[in-house]
């Protein structure tokens, strides 16, 4: 049976697509390093049009209206430009408010583009270009370690992680925050208010690794500038111990914490990418699993949410659960030797 | 013999959910058509697959292990027609519920009239409205444009304008539409559905054809102000829909082409069938599906359907919002576990990030069985607001009078006993009147009515053939008498002259027995004017046939009151759940 999975891998070879909303320029060309804060692309976004209906204005039909129009397509305008103008001793004038650019001319009417933002998309993690899509963006490769998660807040961010976490089930308190970390990704555990957050934002870090998020501090989490992961999701849940060894152990060393948000659809995950120098290209994560026994599987559901256990039996048929419910299950052991029997829609393979 | 019959003989029809894909095959066994087997696998919508064929593929892997009949080849494609030797199948349909909601605009012109046409339209489908426009609209043009662009909608809508009357503000709307449309970058242009005035046709397609991916037109949804007639429109959004997603999703064109077109949305395919199961009914006949993706409301009176499909209330990835329709302490009223409304609200957070995750725990099965209650609850009455308003029920705020409940979805279907199941449906539906409950625990229903399109025999003899589960027979009573005070008498006779007689007090719930495949006559006496479906007051004696639970008489009020009091209140619904059987 297919099986969904989760990368929690000490070493492996990482592919990121970094893509524009909207077409724009490509700075990198392949096989170009690039370090995480680099600027691969850039383009241009309109937030707001403006459409001047000359033909309403003037009191003139729309094809008159055409032809008074002294601009077209593609024009940049200043503001106060002079669109077109009517006839007689006083006429009737049309003029740009805003600068502008034109995208559209007919009908009688001016669609002009205003408010432009520069958008600019940083590479997100130290590596090689190894593709370009022109206009839109590249594809860039690293090795290193990579960490999977669940809740992330959008943005994207690089720095020296340190730890505050003693053990998976830490609660990240407030006391704990001070100067020191200015400029950190935090490696916390358990963050349940938004103190917490906030005093980050005011340090600032750089990032925040958290085991779970309340769900209380959804909201102040998708404000803050610099990125959140959650690695378990929402609640109060302790990290998972595959996560919280590969994490722990790599603490002082330079990560990036791209807290894109979990897309069922595209695949798009929260991540931890932990860049380690090579020698060899290690292999590229295996996206499709069959479940078997010997897996370390991550539960999804209770008992024990976020744990990695190990596939130990897959069950033939449909088994009783504990709530009654029959379905295809398999037995797993927890850490201390517990056999637990767990639907298979209940975990997903790590690797 | 019927034409059918030697036309085509096996069929196979797969869904594909938001969670689990499944393969029917329907087959004529001794002359009529019966279902024989089902596979099932999870769907692979989802990345990294992201390409339903596998998991259609897997399913009907599964069929073929248990049918023990081949219909992949060694290249895994759908052996199309039957071959002599057995292997294959005649025909092939397919529904489809999987992907993630559409993001849809609607455009009207009056927002009580013509937009209000157009959001019913958009529910016959797994649509999420974002956005809309009519003339009460007060922003500008421009201001119209940026909320379409903002909006990045899969779908619009456009209605408005009965037939011969209003063009020139329909015009305006359009506009804005096509500029809009021209903004965005091709790949990620909405289709559109054009459902308003006939006579503006060729302008649409003047002015936004060019504009869009696909450009549908159906007969007007509004052909005057006091007339709606949704159901030409609804079959060409299904049509729409079915176009989106293979844009969106890969493996839905390889189903077009093994079904020749007969691929339809899951809720318009299960729609068909209540409409016909309603034909000819004085009572209505409820169709339920409780899915992932959505809850799906599914009404017949007498031929005519209300089909509505709410992706907010759906037990999968919109969980998450569940709270922004209904608070916490609303579901948590339905738990009979004492557990806390933290826990409960990441559970809510848990399943909406992982939508096939089962309840493996009893606490985890408790807090999915009042989630199921209350998305089920919120979607019924949002759709009986849309019922024709002719139907009978004994008070405006009630369900009217329904003959027939048939009910899908894994929280109903899987609950661990067929009384855990009932009880769920009598407390988020609240029925009135006399009712038979049936559970369709394979999702048939909408693979029927994808199958009617090619054979419209096949869902006849299929459904004749007793594929639902009886769960038994229910009569809701309605009285305004005190807590305690008898009413109602119920007498069942058997013919083998067993005779039950139990008065019924107001607050209370009771079974009586009556197993499957047995009949028995059924007298019901209300007191102090109760209702129980023949009129306040009325007697009525009718034939019953045995079910899971055999005769239910639910007197605990409509609308249920549940006490305050947490202890008292997880009391009495265990106390209720014992009363059918656990």
């Amino acid at each position: 049976m297919y099986a969904p999975t989760t990368h929690i891998l000490p070493l492996t070879t990482i592919q990121r697509e970094r893509l524009l909303p909207v077409p724009g320029t490509v700075n990198v060309r392949i096989n170009q390093r690039v370090s995480a804060t680099d600027v691969v692309a850039e383009g241009r976004w309109a937030r707001e049009h403006v459409l001047l209906d000359v033909a309403r204005t003037l009191r003139i039909s729309a094809a008159l209206a055409d032809k008074l129009i002294r601009c077209k397509t593609g024009d940049e305008l200043a503001p106060n430009t002079l669109i077109a103008s009517g006839r007689g001793i006083f006429p009737r004038e049309v003029r740009t408010k805003r600068e502008g650019r034109v995208v559209v001319v007919g009908g009688g009417q001016v669609l002009l583009e205003v408010g432009d933002v520069n958008i600019e998309l940083r590479a997100g993690l130290p590596g090689m270009v190894t593709q370009v899509t022109p206009e839109r963006g590249v594809m860039i490769q690293t090795a290193g370690s990579l960490i999977q998660g669940v809740w992330g807040n959008g943005r994207i961010e690089t720095g020296l992680m340190i730890s505050m976490m003693d053990k998976p089930d830490s609660v990240l308190d407030v006391s704990r925050l001070d100067v020191s970390q200015r400029g950190s990704v935090i490696l916390g555990g358990v963050c349940i208010h938004p103190d917490v957050l906030r005093a980050a934002a005011e340090l600032p870090v750089r990032g925040l690794i958290l085991s779970s998020l309340h769900a209380s501090l959804i909201s102040v989490a998708q404000q803050m500038r610099f990125p959140i992961v959650a690695m378990e999701g929402i609640g109060t849940l302790p990290m998972n111990n595959a996560a919280y060894r590969l994490l722990s152990t790599n603490v002082k060393r330079e990560v990036t914490v791209n807290a894109e948000a979990f897309d069922r659809y595209s695949g798009a995950r929260p991540e931890v990418i932990i860049p380690v120098p090579i020698t060899h290209e290690p292999a590229l994560p295996n996206d499709i699993e069959v479940f078997a026994a010997g897996q370390q599987v991550r539960l999804r559901a209770a008992p024990y949410y976020g744990t990695v256990v190990t596939l130990v039996n897959l069950r033939a048929g449909l088994s009783t659960l504990p709530s009654g419910l029959r379905a295809p299950a398999a037995e797993v052991r927890t850490e201390s030797g517990e056999l637990l029997l767990v639907p298979l829609a209940n975990m997903e393979v790590v690797g | 013999m019927p034409t059918s019959l030697v036309e085509g003989a096996s069929l196979l029809a797969v869904d594909v959910g938001a969670t689990t894909t499944r393969a029917a095959l329907f087959d004529v066994v001794e002359g009529t058509y019966r279902f024989v087997a089902l596979g099932a696998a999870p769907s692979s919508a989802e990345a990294p697959a992201s390409d339903i064929g596998l998991g259609v593929r897997e399913a009907i892997e599964k069929l073929q292990a248990i049918s023990g009949r081949a219909f992949l080849n060694k290249d895994r494609a759908l052996i199309l027609p039957g071959q002599p030797d057995g292997s294959g199948v005649d025909a092939f349909a397919a529904t489809l519920s999987a992907g993630q909601s559409l993001r849809t605009v609607i455009v009207g012109l009056l927002a009580d009239v013509s937009l209000e046409s157009a959001r019913r339209l958009a529910e016959t489908t797994y649509a999420r409205i974002v956005e809309n426009i009519d003339l009460t609209d007060h922003r500008r043009a421009d201001a119209q444009i940026d909320a379409l662009l903002r909006a990045r909608p899969d779908l619009i809508v456009i209605t408005g304008g009965t037939d011969g009357g209003a063009s020139r503000s329909v015009q305006k709307m359009l506009e804005a539409v096509g500029l809009a449309c021209y903004l965005m970058p091709a790949e990620k242009r909405p289709a559109i559905l054009f459902a308003g005035n006939q006579k503006l046709n060729d302008e649409v397609k003047e002015l936004v054809g060019q504009l869009t991916p696909a450009l549908h037109f159906s007969s007007n949804v509004r052909p005057s102000l006091e007339t709606e007639d949704l159901d030409p429109a609804s079959f060409e959004l299904a049509q729409l829909f079915t176009r989106i997603r293979r844009g969106q999703l890969r493996g839905v064109e390889e189903l077009e082409g093994w079904s020749r077109g007969h691929i339809y949305p899951s809720a318009y395919a299960l729609g068909r069938m209540i409409r016909f199961l309603s034909s000819g009914s004085e009572s209505g006949v409820l169709g339920i599906d409780l899915g992932a993706s959505a809850a799906t409301i599914a009404a017949g009176f007498n031929g005519k359907l209300t089909l509505r499909a709410y992706p907010q209330f759906g037990m999968g990835e919109h969980l998450n919002t569940l709270q922004q329709h209904t608070d916490l302490e609303a579901i948590a009223r339905w738990l009979t576990l004492d557990i806390p409304s933290s826990t409960l609200r990441d559970y809510l957070y848990q399943k909406s990030t992982y939508p096939s995750i089962l309840p493996a725990t009893a606490e985890d099965a408790a807090m999915s069985q009042a989630i199921a209650r209350q998305t089920l609850h919120l979607a019924t009455r949002k759709a009986r607001q849309d019922f024709p308003a002719e139907v009978r029920s004994a008070r405006p705020d009630l369900l009217p009078f329904l003959e027939l409940i048939s009910a899908s979805g894994g929280s109903i279907v899987d609950a661990p006993t067929p009384g855990q199941s009932l009880l769920l449906l009598l407390d988020a539906l609240q029925p009135v009147g006399l009712t038979h409950f049936m559970l369709d625990r394979s999702g048939l229903l909408p693979l029927l009515g994808a199958a009617a399109g090619h054979n419209n025999l096949l869902p006849v003899q299929v459904l004749d053939s007793g594929i639902l589960q009886n769960l038994g027979t229910v009569i809701s009573v309605v009285s305004r008498t005190a807590y305690g005070n008898p009413v109602l008498r119920v007498r069942l006779n058997t013919p083998d002259k067993n005779e039950v007689r139990i008065e019924v007090k107001q607050g209370s719930l009771e079974m009586i027995p009556l197993a499957a495949g047995q009949s028995a006559k059924l007298t019901v006496q209300p007191l102090h004017r109760a209702e129980a479906g023949f009129g306040a007051g009325r007697a009525q004696t009718i034939p019953v046939s045995g079910g899971a639970l055999g005769v239910v008489i639910d007197a605990r009020g409509r609308p249920l009151q549940l006490s305050n009091d947490a202890v008292r209140r997880r009391e009495l619904l265990k106390k209720w759940l014992w009363t059918l059987g656990g």
